[in-house]
């Protein structure tokens, strides 16, 4: 898929290190990847740098850390290199990024409607009339029966699954070509999680973005995914296509695949993780 | 079947809102019984008003033959019933080393030998002494649950109240827990009641389970009625379809 003369999204080397009192953290050591309009898993435990890769990519890294790479570039334009203004021109316009729990990732003291709005206008020039009927299309494009309420409601007043719908419609808003989702559903209950996921899934197809989709559950990437890469302790230790996931090479990716208690399957004790040092180099 | 926990008609409710619609269950000795549900349903609350964390203003408790009501619970009774927590960064105290955590429910119930006690219970979930004079920021989320656990054996009781033990943890991590879980559960024959919203972990772990929602029993089956799709319930079949992932189309 990255036939096409300059991918979506280049990432070669990437590096990003945490200073602490007790010496450097490597949070990502050497992470390289190029996406086009595909969906790509990132998966891996806590601590494997999935979280950072994402973070590194939209800017997001916290200002003492240091960022390195080879090649950081979103088209032809090296993310690493453009002043802090054009980056944040392209955040949020071009590159967009779902967080993890709408309860803390929302502002709590602005309603929804004008958290969505407020996306809109930095970025276009639009009037507060067509913001607001964009927004409330918006909201009714990610399933929300009475978007005119919920326009109106703070986050705390919606739930879970709501309030995760609502981050979509606002991250989705001005149109990005690029989608970071970072574990958009582990918050969320497991009969809200299906719905969030094929509302995700059918507005990224329409739209046609490129997808990173950042979790822990190998099989729920897989499933969502045409690509997984699957991380530990800051590195790539194996890259496949969601469809081979069964022929995993990589002890890591089959023990995860492994450890999983499943309904119908009489395994006592569980297998688990042998985790070897060698994989950690 | 003797009964460990027998639950008639519990009321639990909060300004009027009823989190347990008068819920019934009875869990044998030496059982592992699941509860599933979604958040809300009250399947946590079910537990804490088990373990008198939570008073229920209506019905009967009786835990091992006797009898409890509203909150109040005596010594004996937390020798018999112990729980383990969701979140292992917050069900430890911060400012105690593990030594301090492991001795304290000791000192409680007047226990002797509290040197070996504490040794052997380190060991039995696996971590070494190594780990007794740490504070719980100094470990990771699944060394914390095992100290959890350990909290919650070390008064060598019957029954095991278990509220998400592992929903926490990293899936490799998890399959760890469960195996210590079932390993302490064989030694000591436990009776286990486990709290999920994870279809997959309780069928694992439990042989029978109640679904929860809305603060009501839905359905109480064997485990073996879930691989069959031998329910009856509609809201279980959307639990399980939701287990087995996303699907396109």
């Amino acid at each position: 898929m990255t036939g096409s003369p300059s991918p979506l999204l280049t990432v070669e080397d990437l590096r990003v290190t945490f200073p602490t009192r007790t010496g450097e953290v490597n949070a990502v050591r050497g992470v390289s990847f190029t996406l086009g309009k595909e969906r790509l898993g990132i998966v891996g435990e806590s601590g494997s740098g999935k979280s950072q890769t994402g973070r590194a990519i939209m800017g997001l890294t916290p200002g003492h850390a240091k960022i390195t790479a080879r090649k950081l570039a979103f088209g032809d334009r090296d993310l690493l290199a453009m002043p802090k203004t054009e980056r944040r021109a392209l955040r949020g316009k071009r590159i967009a990024m779902i967080l993890q729990d709408p309860k803390y990732s929302l502002n709590p003291v602005s309603t929804i409607g004008r958290q969505i709005v407020e996306t809109l206008k930095t970025h276009e020039k639009v009037s507060s009339a067509e913001a607001k009927s964009r927004a409330l299309a918006m909201l009714e494009a990610v399933q929300i029966r009475d978007p005119e309420r919920v326009f109106g409601l703070y986050p705390h007043e919606v739930s879970g699954g709501m309030g995760q719908r609502a981050m979509i419609a606002m991250m989705l808003i001005c149109g990005p070509e690029l989608l970071i989702a970072d574990e958009p559903t582990s918050a969320l209950d497991v009969t809200v999680q299906l719905e969030v996921l094929s509302i995700l899934d059918k507005l990224v197809a329409e739209r046609g973005m490129g997808l990173i989709f950042i979790s822990h559950d190998l099989r729920l990437v897989s499933s969502f995914c045409d690509r997984v890469i699957v991380m530990y302790v800051g590195k790539i230790v194996e890259e496949l296509p969601s469809a081979n996931l069964a022929d995993a090479q990589h002890p890591y990716t089959r023990g995860l695949l492994n450890c999983l208690p499943t309904i119908g399957s009489d395994r006592h004790p569980l297998p688990v993780l042998d985790r070897k040092r060698e994989w950690a180099l | 079947m003797t009964s460990a926990i027998s639950i008639r008609d519990m009321l639990v409710s909060y300004d009027g809102f009823p989190a347990l619609d008068h819920v019934s269950l009875d869990v044998g000795v030496g059982e592992s019984f699941g509860i599933v549900g979604e958040s809300g349903s009250g399947k946590s609350t079910l537990l804490r008003a088990v373990s008198g964390l939570t008073a229920f203003s209506q019905g009967t408790l009786t835990v091992n033959g006797r009898s409890y009501s509203g909150r109040r619970r005596d010594k004996d009774f937390y020798q018999t019933v112990q729980m383990v927590f969701q979140d292992p960064y917050g069900s430890l105290h911060p400012r105690q080393t593990v030594d301090r955590l492991l001795l304290e429910p000791l000192v409680i119930h007047g226990f002797d030998n509290i040197e070996a006690r504490i040794t052997r219970a380190l060991d039995e979930v696996g971590l070494g002494s190594g780990f007794r004079f740490r504070y719980s920021h100094q470990l990771s989320g699944g060394q914390r649950q095992r100290i959890a656990i350990a909290r919650a054996l070390i008064l060598e009781p019957k029954i095991l109240l278990l509220d998400e033990p592992t929903s926490a943890l990293d899936a490799s991590i998890q399959a760890e827990i469960l195996n210590l879980l079932e390993q302490a559960r064989r030694d000591r024959n436990l009776t286990f009641v486990m709290v999920s919203h994870d279809l997959g972990v309780i069928s694992h772990m439990c042989e029978r389970l109640a679904v929860m929602k809305t603060g009501k029993v839905v359905e109480t089956m064997p485990v073996e009625a879930l691989e069959k799709r031998e329910f009856s319930a509609d809201y279980t079949r959307q639990l399980l379809v939701a287990s087995e992932g996303f699907r396109r189309g």
